[in-house]
């Protein structure tokens, strides 16, 4: 059987464990092409209009899979730890997809729910009795295509740390195999691209921002490239913990940053209509104020002209490089 | 910090003054406050009514694309910050929707903007019951726990006792004889049961309230249009925010039923009291097209508009803040519902920058089309579509001649 990952959302963080699962369960793994304005002009056509510009790239890119799947691998991500969700979109997604199937002749749709808000065990059984249920894998099977995905994830997740991109890991990548350093160069500005994986690293969404920034002669530093653990202890410095897994790790990767003295300057990259990213920008804005790093924050939607995201990263990394050495906090 | 070191341990609000509270509109929500904090021995300092100037003091402050309650809270904070209110109290939860995280976002912005107050987060029973008790307990020096539970019973009996007049009054407007007559009833009632105190008084009042609004004078003959209002909580229960539309429809003669009440909201019963559907029967309606909780009332807004179909109503309305992410997940599976039910569903998202006028054109656009459906309705019910056809445009026997309507 042939199962299609489309290429967004959640893609980014989870597609070494989901397409090491898939194929211990002995499916053939295909994924869609990177996002092209094709992709996304499908999606904004039949997504309700409100949604953030990742989830409307979605619908695109099951589309774009359509005549070379026989089915589409749209897993249901209720929560990736306990007490925390990861979005209210995440939980909905198979059936907003459902919703327009019929409509779209998309093939149909494997849709195990993964959820570990309870207890983390139920991770391990959704997903066991899915590969019985959907492939007929014994629960031996099943058990070690869930510990190879294990180790892909782990392998993925170790490389990231090292300062690897995403976008190199993944297939398909058209970029130069370039690392990023984890330590800072002497006299290089750091710029930390704060934001969710699925918009900072979807080159066609964010209009190769990375590129641009790299560019400027500066050296990035993603949340990816710190530890989870870490990320999550520095999240905790909130007035109220966040039960959004993803904002949490963006609220970690600033307070780790700000902390730590880290950056000089962060890049804030938001889709236009994130939920949880809309009240967290006012605590992120706050915190690198108290810090005094500059912040800048992007709003990217389908219509995000090219000219004006230059001129802007322009206007701010010019500020950076003549930006003295701020003064130390009080 | 972790969160249990943010409930204000023994300690009493209001920065050592008197404590004057204050919390944002929510619909009807005033009148339960208001007995509340009379209660818990308080000064409750009510925000002015929210106006055009709350909003727009609210979206100043505000982020861009935070959704509408947020920022008519921001505004309902500094209109009372700026009455005199020293401390201000929100409600907390737990997510997946953004309203659990509200209170931390409000309180930031209006410390960033210079305020001085104290910020009673109160989260939810299911939480803690001691953070909830101190919560109260910080408004109400030496509140025992058997007095507090005493209070909350008493002002919850009529919070409710409040939601079931405004619940009659949406089904009463709809056959008033004369246009308003249901309003002015509804503010006479209101007021006469926000001066009940004990429970017997609670109890009379409530009753003879509920007398006053059926006392209206009604047209019981008139062929109604049903229309069922589901989506967000906040849209639905503050007039302010959509308009007053259940108003606007119920002038044009509409019997209106919404899916949330204030007391339904605050304490969530199985049963939804004043709603009248449980939740169970709610989420299995859901089930075919949206099988799992995606926070706020996604899953209701379908199982709700579900069930309005099936018992017949002509149509259904749905509110919701722009961005909302629970809801817009609803609305787009609603157009599989609305093919497979059978049943119109106009959906309405509103932000600071709508009008009242394109909303009452879409309004009366969408009851004129519930008007005609119902006629072709009733035609098909009876078998006599063809007849009516012909009798309907008389231009067509014209047409027949070529062949048809092109």
């Amino acid at each position: 059987m042939r199962v299609g990952i489309p290429r967004s959302l959640l893609y980014y963080k989870y597609l070494p464990f989901w397409k090491t699962f898939l194929a211990g369960c002995g499916a053939d793994v295909e994924t869609s092409p990177l996002t092209n304005k094709k992709i996304l002009s499908w999606g904004v056509e039949v997504a309700e209009n409100e949604l953030c510009v990742p989830v409307k790239a979605f619908y695109g890119h099951c589309m774009a899979l359509r005549d070379r799947v026989d089915a589409l691998f749209v897993p249901r991500v209720v929560s990736v730890e306990e007490r925390a969700y990861t979005c209210p979109k995440f939980l909905g997604l198979p059936d907003m997809i459902a919703a327009v199937a019929n409509q779209l002749e998309l093939p149909p749709l494997l849709t195990p729910k993964l959820s570990q808000r309870e207890k983390p065990s139920e991770f391990k059984w959704a997903l066991i009795n899915f590969a019985q249920d959907e492939f007929g894998l014994s629960k031996l099977d099943a058990v070690a295509a869930l510990d190879a995905a294990r180790r892909a994830q782990k392998r993925y997740q170790e490389s990231l740390v090292a300062g690897h991109k995403p976008l190199d890991l993944l297939p398909a990548s058209r970029l130069n195999r370039t690392r990023w350093r984890p330590e800072r160069t002497e006299g290089a500005k750091r710029i930390g691209l704060l934001g969710h994986p699925y918009n900072i690293y979807d080159g066609y969404i964010t209009q190769n921002l990375i590129a641009r920034l790299e560019e400027t002669g500066a050296e990035l530093v993603v949340p990816e490239m710190t530890d989870h653990h870490v990320l999550m202890n520095a999240a905790t410095d909130v007035p109220k913990q966040l039960y959004w897994t993803y904002e949490k790790e963006i609220m970690g990767a600033i307070n780790h940053w700000t902390e730590n003295r880290l950056v000089d300057g962060v890049v804030y990259v938001l889709a236009f209509a994130c939920g949880p990213d809309s009240l967290v920008q006012v605590l992120i804005e706050h915190r690198a104020r108290q810090y005094k790093v500059p912040l800048m924050a992007l709003t990217i939607d389908e219509h995000s002209g090219e000219a004006g995201l230059v001129t802007r990263i322009e206007a701010f990394t010019d500020m950076l490089m003549r930006r003295k050495k701020p003064a130390a906090v009080a | 910090m972790n969160a249990l070191a943010r409930i204000p341990g023994r300690r009493r609000a209001g920065a050592g003054g008197d404590i004057k509270v204050s919390a944002p509109h929510m619909g009807n929500m005033h009148l339960l406050l208001e007995d509340l904090f009379g209660r818990l021995g308080c000064e409750y300092v009510k925000p002015p009514p929210s106006s055009i100037k709350t909003l727009q003091i609210g979206a100043k402050h505000s982020p861009e694309f935070a959704c509408l309650p947020l920022k008519i809270n921001i505004g309902n904070f500094i209109q009372a910050l700026d009455r005199g209110a020293n401390t201000l109290t929100m409600a907390g939860g737990h997510g997946p929707c953004r309203f659990g995280y509200y209170g931390i976002v409000e309180e930031r912005i209006l410390r960033d903007l210079g305020y001085q107050f104290d910020f009673l987060m109160l989260e939810p029973f299911s939480d803690g019951a001691r953070a909830f008790y101190r919560t109260f307990a910080a408004l109400s020096p030496g509140l025992s726990i058997r007095k507090l539970w005493k209070i909350l019973k008493m002002s919850f009996s009529k919070g409710r006792s409040f939601d079931h007049l405004r619940k009659r009054a949406l089904q009463v407007r709809a056959y008033e004889v004369n246009r308003g007559d249901t309003t002015k009833a509804l503010k006479a009632a209101e007021e006469l049961l926000a001066g009940a105190v004990s429970p017997e008084e609670i109890e009379a009042a409530s009753a003879e309230a509920m007398g006053m609004l059926d006392g209206v004078r009604q047209d019981r003959e008139r062929d109604v249009l049903k229309v069922g209002i589901v989506g967000e909580f906040y849209l639905l229960l503050e007039p302010f925010s959509n308009y007053d539309l259940e108003e606007i429809l119920g002038h044009e003669g509409v019997y209106l039923e919404r899916t949330v009440w204030v007391t339904d909201w605050i304490a969530p019963r199985r049963d939804n009291k004043i709603y009248g559907f449980p939740k169970k029967l709610i989420e299995e309606k859901a089930a075919p097209f949206l099988n799992h909780n995606v926070g706020g009332e996604g899953r209701e807004t379908v199982g709700s508009t579900v069930l309005f179909a099936e018992r017949g109503f002509d149509g259904v309305i749905q509110l919701l803040p722009f961005g909302c992410m629970p809801e817009n997940i609803a609305t787009s599976i609603i157009p599989r519902v609305q093919q497979q039910h059978d049943i119109p569903v106009l959906t309405l998202a509103f932000d600071e920058q709508t009008g009242r006028a394109g909303l009452v054109t879409r309004l009366e656009a969408f009851l004129d089309l519930l008007m005609a459906r119902r006629g072709s309705r009733l035609v098909s019910a009876t078998g006599s579509r063809e007849k009516i056809t012909q009798a309907v445009t008389p231009e067509c026997a014209a047409c027949a001649a070529r062949g048809g309507c092109k």
